[in-house]
């Protein structure tokens, strides 16, 4: 079937089997391999994309169910300047990431956390990451990063 | 003022956070373009016969390329035979990190037998992955099911062998028989079997490889920790000159000792790229990986401790019984390293070990964060907690008597290992005084006389860690300063989110005053890189950073010269200012000359230097974990509320980095003691399967850690470092372990096995309760 | 990790996706969030060859004060019931309930209705519906009808929908009695309810004790006759079939029955 969606601003679309994920067409059709598959079983979180604008575990997902919506993936948080998103100024700033598998996943879990709860409280923050893993941070500073870049958005 | 133990952030983030890592399966080269995808039909049974495999419908089926079976395995040299009867295998070759081979050699694809569930049976090639699922579906594979032995004790009784030749499960028994002499002449003493569970590394990013044979050479990409070892590995399996073969490890998603070289389906999706000509690529899935990838832990532990009434521990024995799973493919590596460790940080006069290795019907077992000490930490912690309730007293205190003390360093311990430097004593107080010890145990007991259902519990873990364990093999570097002013280093170590880059370009830039922005650091790909050993064993800053350090001395040795010649001057006046970064006579600085300009003046190939630090020893890192829990007694929950540490591992080059490794060690070290448990039914299936069952710590179940800092330098290499990766994990695990013991042990409770699930921890109250005092 | 292939349709009315799974009988499926369907289907445990998107049906998306009920549209997502002021005041068994399926991501995708339809024993869900004594509403080849919550569960992932049928509407009566509490029971936050309970009133239902969610009479009786909190507590298990799995043992879970409803049943009358 045909497939078209609007991905980081720009109209994607494709000729794909029925059956393909959301993060395959994300990687295979849109190019865009940022956004990774950490298992088959919608635990991981490393797959998470926006979705018109929430978050979403696009492994967990058809392509044929995004038809005509609009994704943003990592790929497109910076800026059209070059200039990055507070949210991945945070993770650097605050050694959020070592290995980099999960980080994509969940910088974009990050970026819909605080768009639903622009100030949250440190538990607030673990709960609501609950469905991304991390297995080399231990998500001590990964919390910091959430709670800098909330923050950073509460001052400007 | 030096860079080094400055906040740096890293180098690798930009790239990381804005387009994402590259690692295999995201691998986008030319020679890729028309690669097959392979897919593998694993067993589903854990001991059976292959009695027949019938392709037929595979292959038939739509963008199948290519269906692989055993049969197909002709153009590879023969393994080497079996040993001869009554042959004796060189004396330390039981230890060495190798498979045992002989009978219990591992083929690559299965051959007329099964031994775990997951084990590859067949190769599907398909155009697409999606194909590949379909396809492989439709192999067919027959199967005559042998009894399993899927536990410790099934293992041992033997009645089902899975190496029928070799005539027993037990593949090694080394060490002698116990001696009750020492333990017969103690006031006290306690004995007790534990288990350190089978644990599933779980990397976030599986085992992925991509191979192409072209023009008589071999390429691999493989999410490896260490690329030159895996050469030499496919080399081997191959027959081939290491020279036709470049190994590329690029971005690797975690590894955690699981990735060490290319195991059995990584040479399998090299050969098949060579076997069919044309160029294949893997990703295993989750599913795969939590049977495929290899398994960590697995040991049954015999403890006895023995001392006097006031507290001075005189005697203890760890027996080792090591699950190996169903292939050795470590020998005795483990269980050694657990012997080697076994007496931690304390000065005990007797220390006894031994151990068996054992094959089962399930996957096999190899390194995992830690491979083999953390299970030495966790038995002698447990050990020295239990000989503390015996006694009734204080376990802080009882270690407090019974840690080496400062004046005994170097200190050769009863279990053969000799460490470097320490200041036991000094980092424990540092928790206690950081933890408000003495508070703690205070609410404690407010608690318990109040009988609240939510108890609190505080544990200690008090550990030393051997790191560098292979020092002698020691680590590469190459800098090279280009013309242009810029640098670029070649090392052998390989990052897997460690941070190396921004290391070894901190520890250039401190030497040669060459900017942090013009610096590249190049690892993981042979062809740039031909020797090296990789990341493992914690190793890599005190050899591999040794050996940048050392190249950078060898190249500003060069650049005096040149820049002596440039200026006209005698080397002994020349000075290089590392703060500007330029070469000057001393007291001149008009003379002065940048890296650009001197590299240009020393010839086309700029300054270049290589080094091999191969002259650095173990070194030894300690610390002492404080874990608070509280539990609730009603539903046995846990929840770990605090976590402060002393990590001692010299002194800290990068505190960002340092954090971080404390960090993740000690989540994964609380996932141990609290969730994590792979899991077999009695005929070998995996119940904990996915990531639904096996159960991954997250951030909710995890509060900030406390660090306290503490950093006592070895002289095993010129940078006075030890190694930080698997510390966290060593003194997490039986922190947490004995803080949820000690939150119920006035219930009764004396000993709980990891991992402490609510369930657990509810049956053990019970248990208690039940019969009473102890059990 | 993959699906096996299927044929994927979107349907655009309700009608049109009853028409559309009526013809293809018992291989076609209804798709709403997908978040319990496409698990199963990534690990080829079910295997449909049709899959009825009806995922963009805005008719199936609402939730609305009806005076003495409150509607809730089948494809509403856990997410907006959470999220739901009306809920909050109204339903807060329901928002509270909603609001701890799955993580953030799942709640964005995953619906009340593809959540009931599943029937999975240890979904929250449907023993809040139990103990809410809800109606819910179906439509199918031969039209609309309304199933009692009490008739719904039927087995292990069965429910009284007939093939073809899909929900669209569940209707809750406001709650006479104000107290209400919900207790999830896991190791991880993450997980499936070990144990669950519902509490509205004098109702109390259990997750995860059985097959289906259960209503547990002995203590709403023991309520209803004036007993204690920790007394009709005492009878949290009776009635129930709980299973040993790799969590729990069956008299774990009867355990813990009995803790968490004292606790919930404490906490909704407090």
């Amino acid at each position: 079937m045909k497939v078209t969606m609007t991905v980081n601003g720009s109209q994607v679309d494709a000729e794909v089997p029925d059956r393909t994920l959301l993060v395959h067409f994300l990687r295979d059709q849109a190019g865009l391999s940022a956004t990774n598959v950490g298992c088959d079983t919608s635990s991981c979180g490393a797959c998470t994309v926006l979705l018109d604008g929430r978050s979403v575990k696009s492994c967990t997902l058809l392509a044929a169910q995004a038809d005509g919506r609009s994704v943003v993936t990592l790929e497109g948080l910076a800026n059209g300047d070059g200039e990055l998103h507070p949210v991945q100024r945070a993770f650097r700033a605050e050694h959020g990431l070592q290995c980099g598998f999960c980080t994509p996943g969940m910088v974009m879990a990050t970026v819909s956390l605080l768009e639903e709860n622009p100030a949250p409280t440190e538990e607030e923050v673990r709960t609501a990451l609950e469905g991304n893993l991390c297995r080399c941070t231990g998500y001590h500073n990964i919390v910091r990063a959430v709670l800098a870049a909330a923050g950073e958005r509460q001052a400007s | 003022m030096s860079i080094l133990g400055t906040r740096v952030v890293r180098t690798e983030d930009p790239r990381l956070l804005t387009v994402g890592g590259t690692y295999v399966d995201d691998l986008r080269v030319p020679e890729l373009a028309q690669a097959a995808r392979v897919t593998f039909v694993r067993s589903p049974l854990a001991h059976a016969l292959i009695t027949g495999i019938d392709v037929s419908a595979a292959r038939e089926a739509p963008g199948v390329v290519a269906v692989l079976t055993v049969a197909d395995i002709d153009d590879l040299p023969p393994p080497p035979p079996p040993p001869e009867e009554g042959a004796e295998p060189p004396p330390g070759s039981e230890a060495a990190p190798l498979p045992l081979g002989g009978h219990w050699a591992e083929p690559l694809l299965a051959v007329d037998r099964v031994r775990f569930v997951g084990e590859p049976v067949a190769m599907v090639l398909t155009d697409e992955t999606y194909q590949g699922e379909d396809a492989a579906e439709l192999v067919s594979v027959d199967y005559e099911p042998l009894p399993a032995v899927a536990d410790f004790d099934s293992g041992l009784a033997g009645h089902s062998l899975l190496f029928p030749a070799a005539g027993s499960n037990v593949a090694l028994t080394i060490g002698a028989a116990a001696d009750d002499a020492a333990f017969d002449a103690c006031d006290v003493v306690v004995e007790r079997t534990i288990i350190n569970q089978r644990l599933a590394p779980v990397p976030m990013e599986g085992r992925a490889t991509a191979a192409l044979w072209a023009d008589g050479k071999l390429t691999v990409w493989v999410s490896t920790q260490n690329a030159q070892i895996s050469r030499f590995i496919l080399a081997g399996a191959f027959g081939l000159d290491p020279a036709a073969i470049r190994v590329v490890a690029p971005d690797v998603g975690g590894a955690f000792g699981a990735k060490i070289g290319a195991d059995r389906d990584a040479l399998l999706v090299a050969w098949a790229a060579r076997h069919t000509g044309r160029a294949v690529r893997w990703a295993e899935t989750r599913s795969e990986n939590l049977v495929g990838m290899t398994h960590g832990r697995a040991q049954r532990q015999h403890l006895k401790i023995g001392g006097t009434r006031d507290g001075r521990i005189l005697a203890y024995r760890n027996v080792v019984l090591q699950d190996t799973g169903a292939y050795p493919r470590m020998s005795g590596f483990l269980p050694f390293l657990t012997g080697l460790m076994a007496s931690g940080p304390y000065d005990i006069p007797t220390v006894q070990t031994a151990y068996q290795v054992l094959v089962t019907n399930t996957t096999p077992i190899s390194a995992y964060r830690g491979a083999g000490r953390p299970e030495a930490t966790a038995a002698v912690e447990r050990a020295v907690d239990l000989f503390a309730t015996e006694i009734g007293m204080d376990p802080a205190q009882v270690r407090r008597i019974n840690l080496v003390p400062p004046d005994k360093f170097p200190y050769s311990s009863g279990g053969g290992a000799v460490y470097d430097t320490g200041e036991y004593v000094a980092a424990l107080d540092k928790v206690l005084a950081g933890a408000g010890y003495d508070e703690l145990r205070a609410e404690q007991a407010r608690r318990r006389a109040r009988g609240d259902t939510l108890q609190l519990g505080i544990g200690l873990g008090s550990y030393v860690e051997i790191t560098a364990a292979d020092a002698a093999g020691g680590e590469t570097a190459r800098v090279v300063v280009h013309d242009n002013g810029s640098a670029t280093v070649y090392t052998g170590s390989s990052a897997h989110g460690q941070g190396h880059h921004t290391a070894w370009a901190m520890l250039l830039h401190d030497e040669l005053g060459i900017p942090m922005d013009d610096i590249t650091v190049v690892h993981g790909d042979t062809d740039l890189i031909p020797f090296g050993t990789g990341t493992y064993a914690s190793r890599s800053l005190q050899l591999g950073g040794t050996a940048v350090r050392n190249a950078a001395i060898d190249v500003k040795e060069q650049a005096k010269g040149v820049a002596a010649a440039m200026l006209e001057a005698s080397e002994a006046d020349l000075e290089l200012n590392t703060e500007r970064g330029v070469w000057q006579v001393r007291g001149d600085p008009a003379s002065s000359r940048t890296w650009a300009e001197v590299a240009a003046h020393a010839g086309p190939q700029g300054l270049a230097a290589d080094a091999n630090f191969t002259e650095g020893q173990p070194s030894f890192p300690f610390g002492t974990h404080l874990a608070v829990v509280e539990v609730d007694t009603e539903t046995g929950k846990v929840r770990l509320i605090r976590h402060v540490t002393v990590d001692d591992a010299g002194p800290v080059v990068s505190p960002l980095l340092a954090e971080g490794q404390r960090h993740g060690g000690i989540a994964q070290g609380a996932a141990q003691a609290l969730l994590e448990e792979v899991v077999y039914d009695a005929d070998g299936n995996p119940v904990t399967g996915t990531l639904v069952d096996y159960a991954i710590i997250t951030a909710a179940e995890l509060p900030s850690f406390e660090l306290l800092a503490s950093e006592t330098p070895t002289k095993a290499n010129p940078l006075g470092v030890k190694g930080i990766g698997e510390a966290g994990t060593i003194g997490a695990t039986p922190a947490v372990q004995n803080a949820v013991i000690d939150a119920v042990s006035h219930l009764g409770v004396r000993h709980i096995d990891m991992p402490a699930t609510p369930a657990r921890v509810w049956a053990a109250i019970n248990e208690a309760s039940a019969t009473g005092e102890g059990q | 990790m993959i699906p096996a292939p299927f044929t994927y349709r979107r349907a655009w009315s309700v009608d049109e996706a009853v028409d559309l799974v009526a013809r293809d009988g018992e291989d076609a499926k209804f798709l709403a969030g997908g978040h319990s369907l496409l698990p199963l289907m990534k690990l080829r445990l079910a295997v449909p060859q049709t899959l009825v998107d009806i995922g963009r049906l805005a008719e199936l998306s609402y939730i609305r004060d009806e005076g003495d009920h409150i509607a809730v549209g089948a494809a509403t997502t856990h997410g907006e019931l959470a999220g739901s002021g009306l809920l909050a005041r109204e339903l807060p068994l329901l928002s509270r309930a909603a609001g701890q399926v799955g993580d953030p991501q799942v709640r964005h995708c995953g619906t009340i209705g593809g959540s009931l339809a599943h029937a999975d024993p240890a979904a929250d869900l449907p023993a809040v519906v139990l103990t809410l004594d809800a109606t819910l509403v179906a439509r199918g080849p031969s039209g609309s009808r309304e199933i009692a919550a009490a008739d719904f569960f039927r087995g292990l992932f069965e429910t009284a929908l007939e093939p073809g049928e899909l929900l669209t509407e569940i209707r809750v009566h406001k709650p006479a009695a104000a107290g209400w509490a919900f207790q999830k029971f896991n190791k991880r936050a993450i997980d499936w309810a070990i144990v669950g309970v519902a509490v509205q009133g004098n109702r109390v239902s259990l997750v995860n004790m059985g097959q289906t969610p259960v209503r547990a009479a002995g203590v709403e009786a023991a309520l209803t006759g004036g007993a204690s909190a920790r007394d009709a507590a005492a009878h949290a298990a009776e009635g129930t079939s709980a299973s040993d799995d790799l969590n729990a043992t069956r008299a774990y879970r009867e355990h813990l029955a009995r803790v968490l409803v004292r606790r919930a049943v404490e906490a909704a009358q407090a």
